[in-house]
């Protein structure tokens, strides 16, 4: 070996293939240098100083922005480079919130870590008095601007693979933050609560609400019958907890821990799952036969569906119609089975436990709520489950496992996979052949939309019909496809579209994993699950048939789509205020309102704007009409959208304009 | 805000104003570009039509360029040069730099600050006539103390004479109501 394709690592000789950092040389070698800001997900940063190595004759350098060149000799751990490590430390401390005992992330916040095991004992400089509000605005998760390094981890995971930047850094200096625009709260903004930004994050600057207090009061209140229901991809992550390897199934121990806890039934979201695929598939043939509203677009996601309220206006008409299956059990429990029990809607608690943040959010909706009750009483993520059993006391690892409850607890691997990217598609695949045709398909597995890759696709022949199919991941990766799809490169049939990276095992409700092959095992441990199954298809469930014939009567019937569908709306993107243009000061006026939202502003509404300016001046009537650019009037599937008074027109281009003002602004001058 | 901002621009149609406001926005967005690189070029002249960047100008600036509004806003409270206040009609930019230091600015700008009855963060008067601003070098280090008075440079200030070229400017705006 020359010299030529060899650095020198604290004084070990190591060959170069490529690498990009220094970084990745020395993670190869076996030396763990410590970052904040370095993903390999994300792109290069460079910021937190914290990865830094010296180089002889360049001196300190940040391993993870510098490339290794052939000769480079490097030290990883010279008293200079610790020292630089722990100034940096020290100065992140001074800046930062450090009350440990009372935060959220106390024992998995990583600057604690860093702490610890640089033996930073104590701090040179003043604390910071300056406290600021938190933000919580948002159901999904809590923003605490005091314990945010200024990493940047979830300003880039938002933009660069979510696709969305609710957040970034405004300010400079000692009062640089990371808020979404305009320091508005989470709540006002585009934000679909995926909580990826909170899975990234370092410290507790962005954490998953806890709302464990209102777990343990329904358990504590005799009154109420709680039932719980387990979400997929939580069997798989949960023991990551309790010492387990990632992706080792722990269903039992789920049920087992749930019902130590005082649950008093413990049921399997799965079920729901396949109740689901039969709806979806359903849907889907119909739309199939009548050639409308394709591609379809898989809706058990809440990310993704506000995702596209907010920004994809012309394809909401396209989303299943489908409940998550979340909600499509909360719906069944409190409308359907509360009365076989004799029981009112609100005296049945029920409790999800879901890998995800965005379900929160989702069980809120108004539309899941009938009469005051919500379907979904409360939702958990896996980590707050953790937390309940910790507080417990309960030894995860030693639970005897237990079986689900009937009747919600049979489950076949079709509404197991769910917790995959892919699994609905593939759940779907397996039964849309049979139930078009009737006749029974052996080969089940559909590999071609498994695995971790940006954009899957797989065609699939359905009596004589070739289908496409493509599932994606990653609402950066969704935008991705939907931009492929208006320009016309693209053709598909069924889409299914999962908000966060890996689908709802790698949700942001998951115990939160700094290795990047913890989500491929947690794949692993479903994908096994379903293999042991001893039903694969959800249309073979013996339980769904008989919540047809019990409940629902058949797919799609009207009784199904009061249960487990659902609407969907248009969402603004940001709560602005209006821009003003004209004002009057007469008795008789008129408010007219142009929108020049995203949606509206792209077919031409500043035009639809200028034309009623000219149309205002030639009728001599701009004294008496308040003219407004607004953003988002919520009618973006039909835009450019306009508001007279409070009411809303649609499609008014700008060659409709100078009708629309005649026949609609000018009669209300009157 | 708005009406008291229509208030200072004598002469003019509050309507007029907006209207002739927005569609400066467009055209300089038409004319600079939709590109990311157009951003701080199209803040800077949108900032010089409305004194400030209202933040609905930046949603819409944002919107057009296909930003997320967080980045905008980003870019605009990052540049010194950008205020998402409004500001006075007149901008008095105190050089508090080296030279002018030693050479007395601060009494100047005591005097300023004392007249218009500003401070700490209030930096602008109620009526949005005048800004006082302190800034680090002015670059005519040979006339310190130096003031400068929107695009007017003012030298070897001192706080009687800085108060007489604001009777000036107060004489004009009189005329002008």
């Amino acid at each position: 070996m020359t010299e030529k394709n060899t650095v020198l690592i604290d004084g070990q000789v190591v060959p170069l293939n490529g690498e990009k950092s220094i970084l990745e040389l020395t993670r190869k070698i076996g030396i763990e240098l410590p970052t904040f800001c370095y993903h390999s997900e994300l792109s290069l940063y460079g910021a937190c100083r914290m990865c830094v190595v010296e180089i002889e004759g360049r001196g300190i350098m940040a391993s993870c922005s510098t490339p290794p060149a052939p000769g480079m000799k490097i030290l990883t751990n010279s008293p200079r480079v610790q020292r630089v490590r722990r100034t940096v430390l020290e100065l992140l401390l001074a800046n930062h919130d450090r009350e440990c005992t009372t935060c959220d992330r106390n024992g998995t916040c990583k600057l604690q870590e860093l702490a610890n095991r640089f033996g930073v004992k104590k701090i040179r400089f003043g604390e910071r008095d300056l406290k600021l509000p938190l933000d919580t605005s948002s159901p999904s998760l809590v923003r605490d601007p005091n314990k945010c390094i200024l990493c940047g981890d979830c300003v880039r995971m938002c933009s660069e693979v979510q696709g969305i930047g609710v957040l970034d850094f405004n300010g400079r200096g000692s009062s640089a933050q990371v808020t979404p625009a305009f320091h508005k709260a989470l709540a006002e903004v585009d934000c679909v609560n995926c909580g990826q930004c909170s899975a990234v994050c370092p410290t507790a600057a962005i954490v998953v609400k806890d709302e464990t207090d209102q777990a343990w009061a329904a358990l504590n209140n005799p009154a109420k019958l709680v039932v719980a229901q387990v979400a997929p991809a939580v069997r798989v992550a949960l023991g990551e907890e309790f010492g387990l390897p990632a992706g080792e199934l722990v269903t039992g121990k789920v049920v087992a821990a749930l019902k130590r806890l005082g649950f008093d039934k413990v049921f399997d979201t799965s079920l729901a799952a396949d109740l689901t695929v039969i709806e979806e598939t359903n849907e889907f043939i119909g739309r199939l036969k009548k050639g409308e509203r394709l591609p379809q677009f898989t809706s058990c996601c809440p990310g993704w569906v506000k995702y596209a309220e907010h920004n994809e206006a012309e394809y909401v008409k396209n989303l299943s119609s489908c409940r998550s299956p979340q909600q499509m059990f909360g719906s069944l429990v409190k409308k359907h089975w509360a009365p076989e029990l004799g029981k009112k809607p609100a005296e049945i608690f029920v409790v999800s436990i879901m890998p995800c943040t965005a379900k929160k959010y989702e069980a809120r909706l108004p539309q899941f709520t009938t009469d005051g009750v919500p379907d979904v009483d409360l939702v958990l993520t896996t980590q707050e489950l953790a937390r309940m059993i910790r507080e417990a006391g309960l030894r995860f690892d030693q639970l005897e496992v237990e079986s689900f409850d009937t009747p919600f607890g049979f489950t076949t691997g079709a509404g197991v996979i769910f917790g995959a990217t892919g699994g609905v598609a593939e759940a779907v695949l397996r039964a849309a052949h049979e139930l078009v045709t009737g006749e029974p398909i052996e080969q089940v597995n559909f590999t071609a939309v498994r695995g971790f890759e940006h954009r899957k696709e797989a065609t699939v022949e359905i009596a004589g019909q070739q289908l496409k199919v493509a599932v994606v991941h990653g609402l950066g990766n969704a935008k991705a496809l939907l931009k492929d799809l208006k320009e016309g490169k693209v053709h598909y049939d069924l889409i299914e579209v999962m908000a966060c990276p890996g689908g709802c095992i790698g949700g942001a409700g998951q115990p939160i994993a700094t290795n990047p092959e913890t989500k491929k095992e947690r794949a692993k441990g479903i994908y096994n699950a379903d293999k042991l199954s001893q039903i694969r298809k959800a249309q073979d469930n013996p339980v769904v048939a008989k919540f047809y014939e019990r409940w629902l009567e058949k797919p799609n019937s009207h009784v199904a789509h009061e249960a487990l569908h659902t609407a969907y709306v248009n969402r603004s993107r940001i709560n602005g205020e209006q821009i003003q243009l004209l004002t009057s000061k007469q008795k008789e006026q008129a408010d007219v309102a142009v929108c020049v939202g995203t949606c509206c502003y792209l077919k031409g509404s500043y035009d639809t704007l200028k034309k009623f300016m000219q149309q205002a001046e030639a009728a001599k009537v701009t004294e008496k009409i308040n003219l407004y650019a607004t953003f988002c009037l919520e009618g973006c599937e039909q835009s450019p959208a306009i508001k007279i008074n409070n009411k809303i027109i649609n499609g008014v281009t700008p060659d409709k304009a100078e009708k629309v003002f005649k026949e609609k602004i000018l009669p209300e001058l009157e | 805000m708005k009406q008291e901002l229509a208030m200072a621009m004598p002469g003019e149609k509050q309507s007029s104003t907006y209207q002739r406001k927005f569609e400066k926005v467009n055209e300089v967005i038409n004319r600079l570009g939709r590109s990311r690189s157009a951003l701080i070029p199209i803040l800077q002249e949108v900032q010089e039509e409305y004194r400030y960047l209202p933040e609905e100008i930046l949603t819409y600036i944002a919107t057009a360029l296909d930003l997320s509004p967080a980045s905008v806003f980003g870019v605009a409270t990052f540049y010194a040069q950008f205020s998402l206040e409004p500001k006075g009609k007149y901008v008095i930019k105190i050089c508090d730099g080296t030279a002018c230091h030693v050479r007395g600015s601060d009494p100047v700008r005591e005097a300023v600050l004392k007249r218009f009855n500003l401070a700490g963060k209030k930096k602008t008067t109620d009526d949005l006539r005048f800004t006082v601003e302190t800034v680090s070098c002015l670059g005519a280090c040979g006339l310190a103390p130096v003031v400068m008075i929107n695009d007017k440079i003012y030298g070897q200030m001192t706080p009687e004479a800085i108060n007489l070229i604001i009777d000036e400017i107060m004489k004009e705006e009189a005329k002008d109501e």
